[in-house]
Order: C-alpha cells, then structure tokens, then sequence
C-alpha cells in the first residue's frame, strides 16, 4: 500500500494522511493508491503539512506498517526515549513498529 | 569571557527580528518551504526525523553560568526538558516549534547566545581545546584568536555562500583536543624564535564521506598577518572550489585535487593582495579581545593535596581531573556518558546544575567538548569532593574519561534525518557490555566513535575504534574500523572488513579488546598496539 506522511508546518510533528486530514497516529493513515501526488500537491499548497512524502507500507492488523525503518521511527519516536513516544505507556510498540 | 558590545548586540537583536517577520511570513504562507528551507538553516534551525531542531552555538566552547542556564531554561520551556551537546561543542534541542523559535533566539540574545553559523555553507562556529586558559601545556590562550577569526567570519559578505560548509579550529598546545587536523583549516597558535606570537596553518581536513587529515600550508603567520592569511586561504577556495558536486564540494577536495603546494601558492599570491587591503586589526584590538579572557582572580599559596579517603571520590579524581596552570586548581571533566546513557544528553535539571557548581566553583565558567562532556575549568582542589558529591547526587558523576565507555555518538537515525542507522541503541549496548569500571580502566585509554552515516559528526574516522552506521537493503549494519586518532597523532581508522548487525559488532569489539589485551606490551593503548601489531591479528579473532 502506499502512505503520505510528512510534518506539521507549525509544531514539525509528523503526521499521517488519513483520507480527510493529517494525523499523528500511522494507525489511521490510509492506502492513497495512484492519488498520492495529487494530495501531495493540493495539501503542501495549503500549508496543511510540510515537505510530505510518499512511502511504501505493509498493511497489518495494528495498522499500516512503512516500509523502511526510518519512517517506522519516525511513526513511533527516538526508540532510545520510549517516554517520549506516542505510546510512552505500551511497552509492546517498539517492537511492533520498529 | 567575551561579552558583546553594541556592535554585536544590535546585529544579533536584527537577526532575531528579521527571523520572526521570516517565520510569520512562512506561516502565512508568503514563502514557500524551499524559499524559507535557507533562511532557517541560517538562524540553526532543521527540521529532523520528529520536529524541528535548533542547534544553538556555544562559541569555541565557552559558556558562563548564566548561559548555562539559558540552555537549561530552554529544554524546559520550549523543549522536552534535555539538551544535547554535539561534537561540534554546541548544543541541540530536538522538540522545537516553528513559532517558538524567534522567542527562542530573542531569550538567547539577552545572555548573548545566538544559533548564527551553526548551519548553511559559511564559517561555521569556531571549536577550540576545551582546556583554554586552564591547560598547563598550552602557550596562550586560543580563545582571543577563536574570537577574533568569529568576529571575522559572522557575515562576512564573501563567505556567505561557500562552495560547502567550512569549519575552523583553533588550539594552543602540543596536545592536540580539539581535533584540529581534521578541520577545513586547522590552526595551533605558536611561538617563533623571537618569541613572537603566529599560528601554523593546516588546510584541507575533514571527516564526512572523504576523510582527509590537513597538510601544513605555512608554518608561521605572524599575529599581524593572521587575518589577511585567513582571507587568502578562503577566497582561493571561494574561488575554485567545486560548486556542481555536493560531494567533492569541501576545500579538502580542492586541496588534494591540485595539491597542498599549488594551493599554498596560490594561498601566498593572494594574501599579498589581501595584505594591501588593510584587513588586519590594529594589535590595540586583539588586546583588546585578549582582554575578555584574563585569567581570574586565583587565590595563590593554596595546597595541591586532595583527601583521597573515599575510595570512589578517589577514582573520579585520577580520571575526570587534568592539571591546571595555577597551583592549587584542577580541571574537572564533568561525564555526560553514564552507562547505558544517551552520548552527550543532559536534562535541564542536570544542565541547572552543572551551570550552579561553574558560578560557585568555577568562576562561572564551562566549556563544552568535542567529545560532548562538560568542563569546569578553573577549580579549587579544595572544593573537589563537595563538586564530586554534588554530581553523584545529579547521575554526573561517572569516572570514565577517553575509556570505552566514553564515547561519541551522533544522534543517528533515532532523530537525524540524514542517518542511516541508530547510533545512540548502539551506543548504549556498547557501554553496558563493557560497564564494570576495572574492566574499563584496565582497557585503558580507547576512543571510539559512531556516526549513523557517512557525513561522520560522529567522527568515527578518528575513533582508536570506529563504527559507522549504514543502511544494508533495508536493515541497519555496522562497519568496524580502527586505528584513527583525532590528537596530535592523527590517523584515519582503517575498515576492518564486512560489516555486522548490532549485536554482531559489539562481539566483535569485545573480542578486539581481548586481542589488544593478549598482545599489548607495557604502558601501550589500544591504537599503539594496533599500529605496532597491524589488523591482521583483530581480524582473525573478530571473523575467525
């Protein structure tokens, strides 16, 4: 499948395309097939999201999957500071996304 | 300490306005993100894996408490409560917001800081030997020729928009700490037969993917001609350096392209022109700036005897003190390694604190290493043990200076946008492997670096042991390298063979360690048995 990430323009967050808006949580990015560059375009012109990007990701049961580790790092935080991820509390998700 | 005059005040206060109006105006929408990428990155501002991040510059090193505490306030207010401080003695905080940061550089200006040279392809901040004015080997103070060559370079017109970035460092002493040869221009201040002050020159070194150790150039600029020889150096590289490559951009390639004695002519050609433009400084000013950095007012007649009764306290002295110039002081290295730590992170609490013992201990001086430790340059041998027990108390108190556990790590693929895999994870196994502080001490003197990729801010060129971090189909390897040293006997590390996973490399560097420990005659460290023995014996060990 293929994703859209990118940062949010004011905070640098990175966010996730989820078929109406951008949010924190890979778990609710959705598969944008062949409509990724068109988004891309309309979305970055409107200040919705900063330098977004499309990947490649692997559908399972928690959710998208990215391909590459580095946006799997970036979908969960510095794996080195759990407490500062977006699940602090679930000791399990480093492992299932990194 | 330097402090800013009207000059510098009113050109960091500009900046920081024009930098607010840049950042509303991309949050209206009035510059694109390629319009304003350049301008961010002039005021040190990245947009990494998670955020943006701001480095903030801490020029050759050099900080007062109440900067300290800036730093401290910053984390806390604006950040996610730590720092962390790099190899380029600067600090990262790695949480920022994009509307934050004009607030953020205008809180820094009133304690005189600023993120100016800490991006882009300019001069960038000058490093120094975090030692300076301390060292008992140094002939001078490199800091006053630091300032006069940042004063030099902030803004200059011509060097603005360099082929690449470009990195100077100054030192003062035989012992090279500051990596001084693996900088684009290396400079050590120096005497001549008359006595005179100058500086020998090196140009031409740099880690990244092209790792160069810098020829000598001249053996001596005199002090009055320092600034003109600069000026010469960077307008021929200005000149012909390589714009249509990123990678063959850095002056190291111009210099090994049409080598050190075509560039030292070239260099000596213009810096006769230069020296008719009337650029150097009357020597009333680098009096002037020499004088911001007078030694303080040690107290004289004090004891050099330490009470070593408290075994622990004991150990941290033999390893984290250096001699100082005046009797009765020491030089503390304060370790941001603990084991299992995170390479060169502080909290705000610990930052607060580092910044209290400088303005009651120390003068209300630190500095920043390359090595991303903390100094506290000036302190009384008698106040050792109360500074001891205050750092045990805030989790600083970790006696491993240049032992194993000592190393440098870049951020890596856990924040740095340009990795290629995780240094800090790496990093952490590393140091709990090898925690017991016998089994350190008796390893002895052993650098080792990682970087997550080949740009090398984490200086794994110049490691005893080296590991740079690389992305193998998809997944993170290692490569081992040793034999590089960043001290006054340069080297470059030298690949050791295939690579490894994680755990596959720290097995290897154990199982090095116990050649190193079978092989090694009297006082030799590590890289002196490598150099003596060569690779070959490490490599039968570490592939079998």
């Amino acid at each position: 499948m293929k994703i859209l990430t990118g940062n949010d323009l004011e905070s640098g967050d990175v966010v996730w395309w989820t078929g109406s808006g951008w949010s924190r949580h890979v778990a609710l990015a959705v598969d944008v097939g062949d409509q990724g560059p068109a988004i891309l375009a309309a979305e970055e012109a409107a200040r919705r999201v900063n330098v977004p990007y499309e990947i490649d990701a692997a559908a399972t049961p928690d959710g998208p999957r990215p391909a590459h580790i580095k946006d799997r790092i970036r979908a969960y935080g510095p794996t080195v500071r759990p407490d500062l991820s977006l699940a602090p509390g679930d000791e399990g998700a480093l492992e299932r996304i990194v | 300490m330097y402090r800013y005059d009207q000059y510098d005040r009113q050109m960091v206060d500009t900046r920081v306005e024009e930098f607010r109006d840049q950042v509303k105006r991309r949050l209206s929408g009035a510059l694109t993100e390629d319009q304003f990428k350049p301008l961010r990155l002039m005021n040190g501002l990245y947009l990494q894996l998670h955020a943006y991040m701001l480095r903030v510059a801490v020029p050759y090193g050099t900080l007062s408490g109440k900067q300290m505490h800036m730093l401290a306030h910053i984390a806390r207010r604006y950040d996610r409560g730590y720092g962390h401080f790099t190899t380029r003695q600067n600090i990262q905080y790695n949480w920022i917001k994009l509307d934050d940061t004009p607030d953020i550089l205008a809180e820094l200006a009133t304690v005189e800081m600023h993120a100016i040279q800490t991006s882009g392809n300019c001069i960038r901040n000058i490093s120094s030997d975090q030692y300076a004015g301390a060292a008992a080997d140094e002939i001078d103070d490199p800091r006053p020729w630091a300032e006069l060559l940042r004063q030099w370079s902030t803004f200059h017109p011509e060097f603005t928009y360099l082929p690449r970035k470009f990195k100077i460092a100054v030192i003062a002493a035989d012992e090279d700490r500051a990596a001084m040869r693996l900088h684009d221009i290396g400079l050590q201040v120096k005497r001549d037969e008359a006595g005179e002050l100058g500086l020998a020159v090196y140009v031409g070194g740099g880690m990244g993917r092209t790792p160069m150790i810098a020829p000598l150039i001249r053996d001596f600029v005199p002090a009055e001609d320092f600034l003109s020889y600069m000026e010469a150096c960077l307008r021929v590289y200005n000149r012909y350096g390589r714009r249509d490559n990123l990678y063959k951009a850095r002056i190291k390639i111009l210099v090994h392209e049409i080598g050190a004695e075509d560039y030292r002519r070239q260099v000596e050609e213009e810096f006769l022109h230069v020296k008719t433009l009337g650029l150097d400084p009357p020597a009333a000013e680098l009096a002037r700036i020499r004088g911001f950095f007078e030694p303080p007012a040690f107290e004289t007649g004090l004891s050099d005897e330490i009470d070593r009764s408290d075994p622990d306290f004991a150990i941290w002295v033999d390893r984290q003190t250096v001699a100082h110039k005046q009797p009765g002081y020491v030089i503390v290295n304060i370790s941001l390694k603990p084991i299992g730590g995170i390479p060169g992170d502080a909290s705000a609490d610990q930052i607060d604190l580092m910044a209290d013992l400088a303005e009651r201990y120390a003068f209300d001086e630190l500095r920043v290493t390359h090595a991303q430790n903390i100094v506290l340059p000036h302190v009384r041998k008698a106040d050792l043990y109360t500074i001891w027990q205050a750092l045990v108390e805030a989790g600083l108190a970790e006696a491993n200076l240049d032992l194993i556990t000592d190393m440098i790590a870049c951020p890596g693929l856990d924040y740095c946008s340009l990795a290629n895999a995780r240094s800090i994870p790496l990093a952490q196994k590393i140091s709990q492997r090898f925690a017991a502080p016998e089994r350190q001490r008796d390893l002895g003197e052993l650098k080792l670096k990682i970087s997550g990729c080949i740009n090398a801010c984490g200086h794994h060129h110049a490691g005893h042991i080296g590991i740079l971090g690389v992305d193998r189909k998809g997944e993170e390897n290692y490569q081992l390298s040793f034999g590089g040293s960043g001290a006054e006997d340069v080297s470059l590390a030298k690949i050791v063979g295939p690579g490894f996973s994680e755990d596959g490399v720290v097995d290897a560097i154990e199982k090095a360690t116990e050649v190193y420990r079978s092989l090694r005659t009297g006082e030799e460290r590590f890289l002196d048995t490598y150099r003596r023995v060569g690779l070959q014996p490490f490599k039968e060990a570490i592939y079998g």
